[in-house]
């Protein structure tokens, strides 16, 4: 994330970000298999559904993800980082997607963006540890109603000598049972502070969310008069920090749609090519091609609009919240649309556990509601383009 | 003074392409214009882009990428260019649409260098206006049941049969003539041919009417025309072949000479009306603009706008498009839908308003979206009808198997 330069030519989706992203597919096409995923996190749906068990990852997995350097792809090279575009990190993001990679990496690849736009000695400290592998992170800025605003931050704080005592629940925590250490808005009079705050620390104790999507956990954070010292506090005034920062939470998501949906779609028609109906492969027929087709049309506008969204960042523009928002909502319309034809157009064994559709249908339904989804969007886009609603009167 | 140089760096041509828009915008037309360069009816209408388009020619802003002994200027990536600041510019559209947009791509593929010589240069300044004769009235989606036969006679061709949907017919001094001259082969019994229309004897022009009740287009009989023999553009029996570059033209997924306009404007443009329409439609006590369920529908179009942008920059992004046909195969299917339904949200924002003809003067932007709404389906049809394009697509693109 350079600081105001004009937009990226290719959506600063250069040579670098190609080999990136073309390695990262590689990867993870041979070590997560659709059979292997579906192994690891579905073999049986009593553990989670039932049971109320966290659905299992691959932490050596993980371990080699991280040695790869993944986790640092936001990161300045001084910092031990990879220094990539945003459209590189998106279309990386796209590929955890389509491979539903169970992790904590969108959660710190968003916490690195952060503390990198804050800059500072604290930031600093913390990035040099994510990158040299020794942390990950997850934001922890989500209040008890699922308000999407940064300025409903969850927590309230207390001056407490040098540092602050945070206080409160943080909700909706992503992969808060694979991190090391969470970034935590809190209020402060009529300020916003954030800090950094070790999955450890006193005070601090995690609630396991029981959810639907078994490709990550989330949990309700509770702060009981957790302390922070001066060298975890990353800003005392982190309100635009936070606004300037939002837009790349909502793009890393928008890419993980992106890339599931691909997944669906091309599952989707393989299986069309394969299943014989009234003697032809039911993607001969119509009502079978036709929504496969507009799949496919909704995804590449998502994808399209992703990749703006990322360059505009980069560039620093004033356009990039708007054009995040608009990648959000077409992502998210796009994953609805294609989950549900991925479901209905397998016919019978796309109901089953047996096939790996869901995996990837609860994946999209939860990145749907991370951040908002289309509906949210587009609400606030129209106070943007159109206007606030007015009084009546004409 | 700001004139066109062949030495011109891409930068400075578009400089310079802004620059002369500014400077020689046409005044406004003694008649209204209709929505599309195919649904030009009038002598006066016609003469006036006629005129625009030669002057653009003139400039340099049509056919730049033409080899010059065509009547090009022999540059390359500067019609993109071109393209770009003559939809900006706000401009009257270019008349001789499918001479820009399918006939020049296709000459220049298929054509002999003496056809190269004598068509290309009046197709693209606009002398000689061109029309297709593809459709029959048996012959829509399933374009290869072509039953208009061509004989040979000698050095010349015999033509008897019976085209439909032409546009600009009444104007064309040429037709794209899709012929069949073997009943043996479904395919490669067709032949294409560059027809003489004004005046030619034998061809009739009978202008059709359109369900928004304006003619726009013709039917074409042919009784006994002679066509001669070098006008055959490819070989016997390579008709379909060269259709096929036709049609890849105008659905978008090749360059053609000159921007004539899709006959959808300007995606944001379009926006941009609907929501001064909501503001300033009253509903009830309040305003349209305030209504959440229009806000969304109208912010939804707004995205597509911004990806249909987002997309044609993406398309030359090839690390960022998995299949190279990906994007331009989707281009005719969505810009056409996109259009359709903008047009029917003006209809449901205008309200009651919206049962008023132009001819009303209490009709909200002069009646424009019923009727752009009513005239959309030509788009959605035309060129390949939508569900043949979701067809190609499937196949193409998706690898689906072919549908009967």
């Amino acid at each position: 994330m350079a600081e105001n330069k004009t937009v990226a030519k290719d959506f600063g989706f250069g040579e670098e970000e190609t080999i990136m992203r073309d390695a990262v597919r590689r990867f993870l096409s041979e070590k997560l298999t659709t059979y292997t995923l579906s192994r690891l996190v579905a073999d049986a749906p009593q553990p989670v559904y039932d049971e109320g068990n966290r659905a299992p990852w691959d932490s050596a997995l993980w371990s080699e993800i991280v040695a790869l350097g993944w986790t640092g792809l936001a990161i300045a090279e001084d910092a031990g980082g990879a220094d990539i575009s945003m459209a590189g990190i998106a279309a990386i993001a796209e590929e955890a997607g389509r491979a539903a990679l169970p992790s904590p990496l969108l959660p710190t690849l968003s916490a690195s963006i952060l503390l990198r736009r804050a800059g500072g000695e604290v930031a600093a400290r913390m990035m040099t540890e994510i990158a040299s592998g020794g942390a990950t992170a997850s934001l922890a800025v989500t209040n008890a109603t699922g308000s999407w605003d940064p300025a409903d931050a969850p927590l309230t704080a207390k001056e407490d000598g040098q540092g602050l005592q945070l206080t409160g629940s943080a909700h909706f925590v992503q992969d808060a049972f694979k991190v090391t250490t969470l970034i935590a808005s809190a209020r402060l009079g009529s300020e916003l502070v954030l800090c950094i705050v070790p999955i450890s620390a006193p005070g601090l104790r995690l609630e396991q969310d029981h959810i639907h999507d078994l490709t990550r956990d989330q949990a309700t954070v509770h702060f009981d008069k957790v302390s922070v010292g001066p060298d975890s506090i990353i800003s005392r005034n982190a309100m635009g920090l936070l606004t300037e920062v939002w837009p790349a939470f909502l793009i890393l998501v928008a890419a993980d749609l992106c890339g599931a949906s691909e997944w669906l779609l091309q599952t989707t028609v393989e299986y069309a090519k394969e299943r014989i109906q009234f003697d032809h492969p039911i993607g001969f027929f119509q009502a079978v091609k036709h929504p496969l087709v507009d799949a496919m049309v909704n995804i590449d506008r998502a994808r399209s609009l992703l990749y703006h969204a990322a360059a505009e960042i980069d560039a620093g523009s004033p356009e990039a919240e708007t054009a995040a928002r608009m990648a959000k909502s077409a992502a998210s319309d796009a994953a609805a649309f294609v989950s549900n034809r991925a479901v209905q157009l397998h016919g019978g064994i796309g109901f089953t556990w047996e096939h790996s559709i869901h995996i990837y249908f609860k994946r999209n339904l939860h990145n749907q509601a991370l951040f908002g989804d289309g509906v949210y969007q587009r609400r606030l886009l129209a106070n943007q383009l159109i206007g606030p609603i007015t009084d009546y009167g004409a | 003074m700001n004139t066109f140089d062949r030495k011109m760096e891409p930068q400075e041509f578009r400089a310079y392409a802004r620059k002369w828009l500014e400077e020689n915008a046409p005044p406004a037309p003694p008649e209204r214009l209709p929505i599309t360069p195919i649904e030009v009816m009038t002598v006066g209408q016609r003469d006036y882009l006629q005129d625009w388009q030669r002057k653009c020619y003139r400039a340099g802003l049509i056919g730049v990428d033409y080899p010059v002994e065509y009547g090009g200027h022999g540059q390359s990536g500067l019609q993109r260019i071109a393209n770009q600041e003559l939809e900006r510019s706000g401009v009257p559209y270019l008349l001789n649409i499918v001479g820009l947009n399918m006939v020049a791509p296709t000459i220049m593929k298929h054509g002999n260098e003496e056809q190269k010589r004598k068509f290309l240069p009046g197709c693209l300044s606009g002398e000689e206006i061109w029309c297709q004769g593809f459709s029959e009235p048996g012959a829509g989606s399933d374009l290869s049941n072509q039953r208009t036969m061509a004989v040979k006679d000698g050095d010349d061709w015999i033509v008897n049969g019976h085209k439909v949907w032409t546009s600009l017919g009444h104007f064309a001094k040429w037709m794209i003539l899709l012929t069949r001259t073997s009943n043996d082969h479904r395919y490669d019994g067709l032949t294409y041919f560059l027809c003489p229309i004004a005046g030619h004897p034998g061809v009739t022009v009978r202008p059709l009417i359109k369900l928004t009740g304006e003619t726009g287009f013709n039917e074409v009989l042919f009784e006994n025309v002679r066509i001669p023999d070098t006008n055959r553009l490819d070989e016997i029996g390579q008709g379909w072949a060269v259709a096929m570059t036709t049609l890849s033209a105008e659905r978008g997924a090749a360059e053609g000479a000159g921007s004539a306009g899709s006959g959808v404007g300007d995606p944001a443009a379009t926006i941009r009306k609907l929501i001064e329409l909501a503001r300033s439609t009253k509903r009830g006590e309040g305003l349209a603009a305030n209504d959440p369920v229009t806000r969304d529908a109208i912010v939804e179009r707004a995205i597509l706008a911004e990806g249909l942008r987002q997309s044609a920059k993406r398309s030359r992004v090839p690390a960022l498009c998995d299949h190279p046909m990906r994007l331009p195969l989707q281009t005719k299917l969505v810009v056409t839908e996109f259009d359709q339904e903008n047009a029917r949200l003006g209809v449901e924002i205008a309200g009651a308003h919206a049962t008023l003809y132009k001819l009303d003067p209490r009709a909200p932007s002069s009646g424009h979206w019923p009727l752009a709404y009513l005239n959309s389906f030509g788009n959605t049809i035309a060129a390949g009808t939508n569900e043949i394009q979701r067809n190609i697509l499937g196949e193409r693109v998706l690898g689906l198997p072919k549908s009967k």
